[in-house]
């Protein structure tokens, strides 16, 4: 199987490099432990932006390392040797939403697992659907980062995505300004991103003990948008080139 | 002979560069054939259209039968880039594994790919801890790993030692004994002399296609260097006249 080589030849990279499964681990935990310092006496606050959080973190992770390790695939020519062998472009891009996938697993569970229990993080609903949520952010975070890095040439470019697709997502999705009080244009520009519905989704799960169809319906959308990402980067690999 | 590759007419351009202008040539299987120009002269462009990677303007391109780059190629070409194209973040022996699985092959046919190309003794090492020489051979192995019946090297002996140049070409040798359809680009001269047919290319365009001997008789000299520029001298004089 392609796919399950591709997936482990990812992985094997990431194994070589423990700096980065390091900061993959350790930084949304120690980012949440900062902030529940500063809402120290306020714990609603802080369960409200640590839930969110738990959302937004694996989802800028992994835009950055997906779109930095595509770009490399392209300039260093392993993609274009790549192309001349039997390997598919959905056993690349699957195998990269796969290998990343699982490394968000891992840090959701960890971060999570943190707020909850060292942290004292309280939602009404249970930690199993706060990590799906946060992996499922991580996969649209994957799947960004490789249609971004078809329009980056350098890694000075592709670094350079981050700011123009996560703040936007991040400054709109009802962290900052609840989304009923935006104005009616910002709002309509929530409504297309697809971060806003995973915070939606999470901000159902930390007020409810079960399930809501809001929060399914959110999923839905998220997967949705993973789904369309993934089709218009598979239509930025091309065998061919200039 | 019966003919691997077959280039008709190609038209490739680069930007607003025309590398390639009306290219042909025909490679017969089971040879070694050496590709010979200066930098520039489009022999990276020529080895891309063959294997399939090249966006080109006009032309044919035939390998085994079928058009380059189509799906039932995929499995019997190997291609080695001018720059090392594996993953430094790997191990030699994983660099190999992976290609080999591409290619639904098993471990040990991707060691067998790395003992070939002399890295034996640094399989377990990580790629970007070897010298350019090491790296150059990590991704020979990659493009050999499969056995395939066409093989384009892009430079595949520069910044090796002398010795291991000589092993690699006794190997490209023993490859093209077997039936391996073998094309190697390279400006270095004295490896010319070990292939069965040259291709002179400059500028994009075709200077000579003939056995080294044959090369050398038709400029009148035993050096191929000589032949080489004397061929363009020849070929200058024809276009000013």
């Amino acid at each position: 199987m392609i796919l399950v080589s591709t997936v482990k030849r990812i992985l094997s990279q990431l194994r070589h490099d423990p700096r980065t499964i390091a900061m993959i681990i350790v930084v949304p935990t120690l980012l949440i432990t900062l902030m529940y310092f500063m809402y120290e006496g306020q714990p609603r606050v802080f369960d409200r932006i640590a839930l969110t959080m738990l959302g937004v973190f694996p989802f800028i992770v992994m835009f950055l390392i997906t779109s930095i390790a595509m770009l490399r695939e392209r300039t260093t020519g392993t993609l274009e040797r790549l192309f001349t062998t039997p390997v598919g472009k959905l056993d690349l891009l699957f195998g990269y939403g796969i290998a990343f996938g699982l490394a968000a697993t891992a840090q959701a569970a960890v971060a999570a697992g943190f707020a909850y229990w060292a942290l004292d993080m309280t939602t009404a609903g249970g930690i199993g659907l706060v990590i799906l949520i946060a992996v499922a952010n991580a996969v649209l975070g994957v799947a960004l980062g490789l249609l971004c890095s078809a329009f980056a040439r350098t890694e000075f470019q592709a670094v350079q995505f981050m700011p123009l697709v996560v703040a936007p997502q991040l400054l709109l999705c009802g962290l900052f300004v609840p989304r009923d009080d935006m104005a009616g244009w910002l709002q309509a520009i929530s409504n297309v991103l697809p971060m806003s519905y995973s915070v939606e989704a999470l901000t159902e799960v930390g007020m409810h003990a079960e399930p809501t169809g809001i929060m399914w319906r959110d999923l839905t959308v998220v997967v949705g948008a993973i789904v369309v990402a993934l089709v218009l980067g598979a239509a930025t690999l091309r065998r061919r080139t200039a | 002979m019966e003919t691997a590759i077959e280039v008709r007419d190609l038209v490739v351009q680069r930007g607003a560069r025309t590398v390639l202008d009306g290219f042909s040539c025909a490679i017969p299987r089971g040879t070694v054939t050496g590709l010979l120009g200066p930098s520039g002269s489009g022999k990276t462009t020529l080895m891309r259209a063959i294997v399939g990677v090249q966006i080109i303007a006009s032309g044919t391109v035939t390998v085994l039968g079928h058009p380059a780059g189509s799906t039932p190629l995929r499995s019997r070409i190997g291609y080695l880039t001018q720059a090392p194209s594996v993953y430094a973040d790997l191990t030699v022996a994983e660099n190999a594994r992976y290609f080999a699985s591409l290619y639904r092959l098993d471990a040990a046919a991707a060691d067998a790919a790395v003992d070939a190309v002399g890295l034996t003794a640094a399989r377990g090492q990580l790629v970007a801890n070897l010298s350019g020489g090491q790296r150059s051979r990590a991704s020979l192995a990659c493009a050999i790993v499969s056995r395939p019946e066409v093989l384009i090297l892009d430079e595949p002996t520069v910044g090796q030692d002398p010795v291991l140049r000589d092993e690699l070409w006794d190997h490209f040798r023993r490859l093209a004994a077997d039936g391996t359809t073998v094309l190697v680009s390279s400006h270095v001269m004295d490896e010319a002399n070990r292939c069965d047919r040259l291709l002179l290319i400059r500028g994009g365009a075709l200077i000579a296609d003939d056995t080294p001997a044959a090369v050398k008789r038709a400029a009148g000299t035993d050096d191929l260097d000589q032949a080489f520029l004397t061929l363009i001298r020849r070929q200058e004089e024809v276009a000013t006249a």
